[in-house]
């Protein structure tokens, strides 16, 4: 009997992607539906997540999920192979404090410090190092945040494996650098070398491409348009 | 000799996150000792210690493990105690519904009500009422569609759902009270007036819930030190 899964993404939407990822690490087939979110999003879209109208939304045999971190988890407990959770209760608490910590705390610390206003830049880059500095003990010299392999943190910290470096070069402001955060460094490098993620990354330069053309048009401070 | 487990919370009693653990281990017959954290002079060794990142309540310490972040901790209540009843639902698609209106409670109804305690004069406040009463109206929709005529969200018992939901009940009753509004309301939210009540009765909670008048004599202090700080010092 074929399942129906569909997602509703953005191709360079951090979040988005790591729905598509953690289908892919466990061999689920689905159907890609892209959403063209800054300017026209689809009725479907606007049907499957009336309360947030973001992406990623995970459609499964016609039930909608929405909130990336929702769909992880419903992932994790629907298909079972390659699991991204640990079984333990006090391990798994652990992965969930981290995951949220990094959607609560960190990305927007660091999202923040890429595109501030100058006088505001030094106070933001210090709250985002003070992330980084948590994520690199939370590392504690393990490969991947998942252990032996790729699991639920790792994917959600996908940001700062591909996005913030790409930022970095966009606005010419360094964070995440090898010398103040080595483990953390690593990681990302041990991290998109995957091939699995690798696949399931947006291309660099077109990345690149809408950051730069983002610096040179914006003056106001950037809009999540999708989580 | 297996020693019987040492499970604490720390919390405050004004905290709606600290109650979610509580309900949560109420739920499952756990015993365990509170110890309220008085925030206001100062956080504890133990908080500090068991909460380095973020250095807030509630942490549940199970043994020598201590498990932060509201949500986090029931779910953990709810897989440790398996043999007691169900705190999240059994169907996964429901279990991502509601984790779903949490997070939306977390991220965005709760925070919009805090910003009232905050907001400078009558019409800021004002402003922020409709807000609120929309989420609850999108909530009493979901009510209608998870609890599918039973009493709870989470269907004849308190269930996730209930917990990230009602351990707010006390603060929208003392936002309802200094505001001189009606959120929850027999025209727009008469499922959920019912459920507060019920949900406030339940055996699992009546004890932790805070009295309203009790939190609104607390919330005026709060909101003075606030303003206090707030104001240069020459």
């Amino acid at each position: 009997m074929s399942e129906e899964v569909k997602v509703f993404g953005a191709w360079g939407s951090p979040f988005s992607r790591r729905v598509e990822l953690a289908l892919r690490l466990k061999g689920v087939q689905y159907e890609y539906i892209e959403e063209d979110i800054f300017n026209n999003k689809s009725p479907l879209l606007l049907k499957y997540n009336p309360v947030h109208k973001k992406v990623p939304v995970l459609l499964h045999n016609g039930k909608p999920i929405a909130e990336s971190l929702v769909i992880l988890e419903y992932i994790e407990e629907t298909w079972k192979s390659n699991p991204i959770l640990p079984e333990d209760p006090y391990d798994k608490a652990m992965a969930r404090f981290w995951a949220k910590f990094l959607d609560d705390k960190c990305l927007p610390a660091l999202w923040k410090a890429g595109w501030s206003p100058e006088n505001e830049r030094e106070k933001a880059v210090e709250e985002a190092c003070e992330c980084l500095k948590t994520l690199e003990g939370a590392l504690n010299g393990k490969r991947f945040f998942g252990g032996a392999t790729v699991g639920l943190v790792d994917i959600a910290a996908n940001f700062i494996a591909h996005w913030l470096g790409i930022i970095q070069e966009a606005t010419g402001h360094e964070l995440l650098s090898a010398e103040k955060f080595p483990h953390l460094f690593k990681w990302t490098d041990e991290f998109v070398s995957c091939s699995i993620v690798k696949e399931s990354l947006p291309p660099r330069d077109k990345l690149l491409a809408f950051f730069k053309d983002r610096i040179a048009g914006a003056m106001d401070a950037p809009t999540e348009a999708s989580k | 000799m297996l020693k019987s487990e040492d499970v604490k919370v720390l919390g405050s009693w004004s905290s709606p996150f600290v109650m979610r653990a509580r309900i949560a281990l109420n739920i499952k017959s756990v015993n365990y000792e509170y110890l309220e954290e008085r925030l206001w002079e100062g956080k504890s060794e133990l908080l500090l210690k068991s909460n380095p990142v973020h250095k807030k309540i509630p942490v549940l310490i199970h043994g020598d493990k201590p498990i932060c972040e509201s949500l986090v901790i029931v779910q953990y209540i709810d897989e440790v105690w398996s043999s007691g009843p169900s705190i999240l639902p059994s169907d996964s698609h429901e279990r991502a519904t509601a984790r779903f209106w949490a997070a939306y409670l977390d991220e965005k109804w709760f925070p919009t009500m805090k910003t009232i305690g905050l907001a400078q004069g009558e019409d800021a406040r004002k402003a922020v009422i409709p807000q609120l009463e929309e989420g609850l109206v999108l909530l009493e929709e979901a009510f209608g569609k998870c609890s599918k005529g039973k009493p709870f969200f989470g269907g004849d018992q308190i269930g996730f759902q209930d917990i990230a939901f009602g351990c707010f009940l006390g603060w929208l009753r003392v936002t309802e009270k200094m505001n001189g509004a009606k959120l929850l309301s027999e025209d727009k939210t008469p499922a959920l007036l019912e459920w507060a009540h019920r949900f406030c009765s339940d055996a699992a909670v009546k004890d932790v819930m805070p009295e309203t008048d009790k939190l609104a004599e607390f919330s005026k202090m709060i909101m003075a030190k606030m303003r206090a700080a707030a104001t240069p010092k020459s």
